[in-house]
């Protein structure tokens, strides 16, 4: 068995696992391929890793009832074994009334997000990158840590009922955090796309990085409350994919969500947001390049979610949107924010007096019904005076509604794909533009840097 | 006649060591069962790979065979919410070549995947060495040709069967809903399984078994207007490195009742008064404390920067500046890292590189003397702290990640004295005692914090005076172990816990137990949550 399962060979081996068990009704999802990792700090390369794997999980069911089992095994015996599990858990597990009929065949888009490129950024070249990105701090007397990750998998859906969904995917990302010998200094910078030949050199994110480091040593103080801010994409998609937990129609219409009309049902159709702010999912977009298919296949296109500042729409699952006479529509496909145009320091020049953020760090919901999430600044964090960057400043923890934020929207710039993970892996896609944000609310200074 | 502290240690740790080491000489009973593998074994398997990886010219190479079953029993009310039963199993390969490691693994459990693996892995080194610097230099070990070791438990947790899991929750959340007042109840079982062959180029070959069991419940009681909800976890009940006997013991069923009436007693609680108030803190919530700010700060590879691009560094560094100088907290304070304490969740026989489980002091008397490290970290501190070998920190979650520094058990040894947690509250005027864990949140040198709790009481005079709700208190690391000045005594002390420590690129996860007495520190700024910003 290869290690990126084909169309054939996926199915294949689906239709072996369905062949296996006795259930009224089964699905199977199949995961294969490989993982590639490379880490670097205090300037050089530390540890590296690539792994081969494949993984199934079998949901059986009986009537209304349903298990699911994860497993990796995937000889006969394997196989047998993990269906004996399912279908034992399955007969234990109660009558789910929300449970949805199986899906019968779909047709689903096309999106050409496998790169033989990315495929091929093994240990030799993910090698080659570090080497390329501690060249120069080497050289200045700065210390670079930072991690390379590329997967490169295929994923197939198959039931009972017919269906079956296969697509193969590719996904990149490139991290560095610089900091001064001395730990007084620190700048971050980021890349990601499924192709990685897009996502900027090493070097020259390293460079970033490490003209964030020297400029943020000597901080001063700003003094906790409302700023006007210059968010970088990636501080933007930070909080952005924060709002896809608030999209579900479900909880919304049951009144505990954000986007919850007084008094019963959703906000679709209503302005909830400033004007310029436009968010989409689209799986074939080529900044986003996301799986057409959901994981009981149901096929994934273009939604659009905020339109012009206005809802325009909510995720419904199978079940809800049954019972509220609508179609589904899954929340998958990437996080898009439509840029307009003009580069951070474009916006930079527009703002009187603010703070200008890198990225946000260890961020906790505080408030579901408001969106309202905390968390750290991190890793280059400005003040701005008369259009310009002059001073770093001490890092500071914030408190604020993802709602409110992107109602006091006063700029928005050109959107690139960003790496909006904090632990800097690789994760859903997210397309972010940086924004200048009126009164965005700092709590508390840190020391930490 | 009370314990002196180096009894405490000797009777938890050593005694554990003990145990451990007489399984290793084969006395423990029964064996580990056998691996999903088919017409060969781990140990041949695992030859195959070294052999290869030798036949390459490696410095080291180490292999592990690991399989990891997860199982989670969860319910609401009165119906099961959900099943999982999960399990992978694969083999990894790392090796060391001119210095630098490379590391490769695979679900594929056969004689040609782990030479292919083994040749990989230093073709990989091989490659890294373009961007390498320093050499990996790899303190001793002695070599464990027949190492075996088994958590202790008593009732294998996976032999239990699943319905009689879920009827053990049904019947502890109808207890807990016979209270009045209480309006919604979740519980789950939680259980996990590693069992790795492990074998390297130092002559080991070492076969373990670890088990993890996690019972809990949370029960929300509802104000009779609605106007408000606030629910009470079982907080008292820590995960642990234990079998289904831990379940049996924890008892839901008898103290869920206990719990919903703490949810409904919390709806109406005092606010808090924001100030400086002094903090006795009991070990379901002081674990999670230590946790975040001794645990992580004095992680070696932290402390160095290896961390820097995800998890952070550390206010404790550089090395020299503060091994043997810096004051962490009064004489009182001592800190015990170990993998050795009965029912914790770092309890090893060996760690994932053949390191045999430790015990040693992180801090002494106040003074932090040392942090916690691996085979390759030993010799950048060792001038420091005089110690050649490893103190046996390296884990990997499982068989496709490489093995790095993770945290052991973290204790706060109790005093002298015999107090108890009632004699804590009896000596403080003005107080609030905390329970249970709540919201946290630490910067990434670990300097600043803010941590809230499960249930919260008011101390006046000595004595409890009502609950208090929407209680955190802020801190600085240093400040606040610095204001610590009263220790419950041994017979106070207790094992907290958590599943999910997280750290490394990729991301892992290691599970770690903390033990500590009830402890209290003085004057610690206090917020009312429900007023801050």
């Amino acid at each position: 068995m290869p290690d990126i399962l084909t169309e054939s060979e996926a199915r294949a081996l689906c239709d072996r696992i369905l062949s296996r068990t006795t259930a009224d009704g089964a699905e199977v999802r199949l995961l294969s391929g490989l993982e590639g990792n490379t880490r670097f700090a205090a300037n050089q390369l530390t540890t590296a890793g690539e792994v081969v794997d494949a993984e199934a999980t079998l949901t059986a069911r009986f009537g209304q009832r349903s298990a699911s089992v994860s497993f990796n095994s995937l000889s006969d015996a394997g196989i047998d074994a993990a269906v004996r599990k399912a279908e034992s858990l399955a007969r234990l597990s109660p009558e789910d009334p929300e449970q949805m009929p199986l899906l019968g065949p779909q047709q689903y888009l096309a999106p050409g997000a496998f790169f033989d490129g990315t495929e091929g950024l093994g240990p030799e070249r993910r090698a080659d990158a570090v080497a390329e990105a501690v060249a120069q701090p080497r050289q200045a007397d700065l210390v670079a840590t930072g991690f390379v990750e590329r997967v490169a998998r295929s994923t197939a859906v198959a039931n009972a009922a017919g269906l079956f969904a296969y697509s193969r995917s590719s996904l990149a990302s490139f991290t560095t955090t610089v900091r001064t010998p001395d730990g007084g200094g620190s700048g971050w910078a980021g890349g990601t796309h499924n192709d990685w030949s897009r996502v900027a050199a090493p070097a020259e994110l390293v460079q970033r990085a490490a003209d964030k480091a020297e400029r943020s040593v000597d901080p001063t103080v700003a003094q906790p409350g409302p700023y006007t801010v210059v968010l970088e994409p990636t501080a933007v998609g930070n909080l952005l994919q924060l709002l896809s937990s608030g999209l579900d129609a479900r909880s919304n219409d049951e009144g505990r969500g954000a986007f919850a009309r007084p008094g019963g049902g959703n906000q679709i159709g209503e302005r909830v947001m400033d004007e310029r702010v436009t968010v989409f999912s689209d799986p074939e977009d080529p900044d986003l390049l996301e799986r057409p298919f959901t994981d009981d296949g149901l096929p994934v296109g273009r939604t659009t979610w905020i339109e012009g500042g206005v809802l325009a729409n909510l995720a419904y699952d199978r079940y809800w949107a049954d019972r509220q006479g609508r179609n589904p529509l899954p929340r998958a496909g990437g996080l898009k924010f439509a840029g307009q145009s003009g580069s951070v320091e474009d916006l930079i020049e527009g703002v009187d007096f603010g703070l200008l953020v890198t990225r946000f760090w260890y961020i906790r919901g505080v408030d579901p019904r408001t969106l309202k999430y905390t968390g750290l600044t991190r890793d280059g964090t400005f003040l701005i005076e008369n259009g310009r960057v002059t001073v770093a400043v001490k890092n500071l923890r914030f408190n604020e509604s993802i709602v409110t934020m992107l109602n006091n929207v006063e700029a928005v710039g050109e959107a690139v794909r960003v790496v909006a993970s904090e632990s800097g892996g690789l994760g859903p896609a997210v397309v972010a533009p940086p924004l200048v944000v009126r009164d965005f609310r700092f709590t508390s200074v840190s020391d930490a840097v | 006649m009370s314990v002196t502290r180096r009894e405490f240690v000797k009777h938890t740790s050593l005694a554990a060591a003990a145990l451990a080491a007489s399984s290793r000489s084969e006395l423990f009973a029964s064996p580990p069962e056998t691996t999903l593998l088919q017409d060969i074994s781990a140990k041949e398997l695992c030859m195959v790979a070294l052999n290869a990886a030798i036949g390459e010219g490696v410095e080291y190479a180490d292999v592990r065979i690991t399989s990891v079953r997860n199982q989670v029993v969860s319910t609401r009310e009165d119906r099961v919410a959900g099943l999982v039963d999960d399990e992978t199993i694969g083999i990894g390969v790392r090796v060391l070549v001119g210095g630098t490691w490379g590391f490769h693994a695979s679900r594929h459990l056969t004689r040609e995947e782990a030479a292919r693996l083994a040749r990989a892995a230093v073709s990989q080194a091989r490659a890294n060495q373009r961007a390498a610097l320093d050499r990996v230099r790899l303190a001793p070990v002695d070599p464990y040709p027949n190492g075996e070791w088994q958590t202790p438990i008593e009732e294998d947790p996976f032999a239990v069967p699943v319905e009689e899991k879920i009827d053990l929750l049904l019947t502890a959340n109808a207890e807990a809903l016979r209270v009045r007042g209480a309006r919604f109840v979740s519980s789950s079982l939680a259980f996990v399984r590693l069992r790795t062959t492990f074998a390297s180029t130092d002559g080991s070959v070492i076969d373990q078994s670890l088990y993890r069991t996690w019972p809990s419940m949370n029960v929300t009681a509802v104000a009779p207007d609605s106007s408000d909800f606030q629910s009470r976890a079982s907080a008292e009940v820590a995960p642990m490195g234990l079998g289904y006997e831990h379940v049996r013991r924890a008892n839901l069923f008898g103290r869920a009742s206990e719990w919903a009436e703490e949810a409904v007693q919390k709806l109406s609680a005092r606010a808090v008064e924001p100030g400086q108030w002094d903090l006795v803190l009991d070990p379901s919530h002081l674990f999670l404390t230590i946790h975040e700010s001794i645990g992580h700060p004095t992680e070696l590879d932290r402390a160095v920067g290896y961390e820097a691009n995800y998890a952070g560094t550390s206010f404790l560094a550089p090395p020299e500046e503060v091994i043997g100088q810096f004051r962490y907290g009064p004489e009182i304070m001592n800190i015990q890292a170990d993998r050795t304490q009965h029912g914790a969740l770092a309890t090893v026989g060996w760690d994932d590189e053949g390191v045999p489980a430790d015990s040693w002091p992180l801090v002494r008397d106040g003074i932090f003397v040392d942090y916690q490290t691996t085979r390759d970290q030993v010799h950048w501190i060792a001038p420091l702290t005089r110690m050649s070998r490893s103190h046996g920190c390296s884990y990997a979650q499982s068989w496709d990640r490489i093995q790095f520094q993770r945290m052991p058990n973290v204790s706060l040894l109790p005093g002298m004295d015999d107090y108890a947690l009632e004699d804590l509250i009896a000596a403080t005027d003005r107080g609030i005692l905390i329970k249970g864990r709540g919201s946290y949140s630490i910067d990434q040198q670990r300097y600043n914090f803010q941590f809230g709790g499960q249930v919260f009481y008011e101390i006046r005079g000595g004595q409890i005076a009502g609950m208090l709700k929407d209680v955190a208190y802020q801190g600085r690391t240093p400040e606040f172990w610095n204001s610590l000045d009263m220790l419950g005594g041994p017979g106070s002390y207790e094992l907290g816990g958590t599943f999910y420590d997280g750290k490394g690129q990729p991301a892992q996860v290691n599970a770690v137990s903390h033990g500590c007495p009830p402890a209290r520190f003085k004057q610690v700024t206090v917020i009312n949550t429900a007023r801050a910003e």
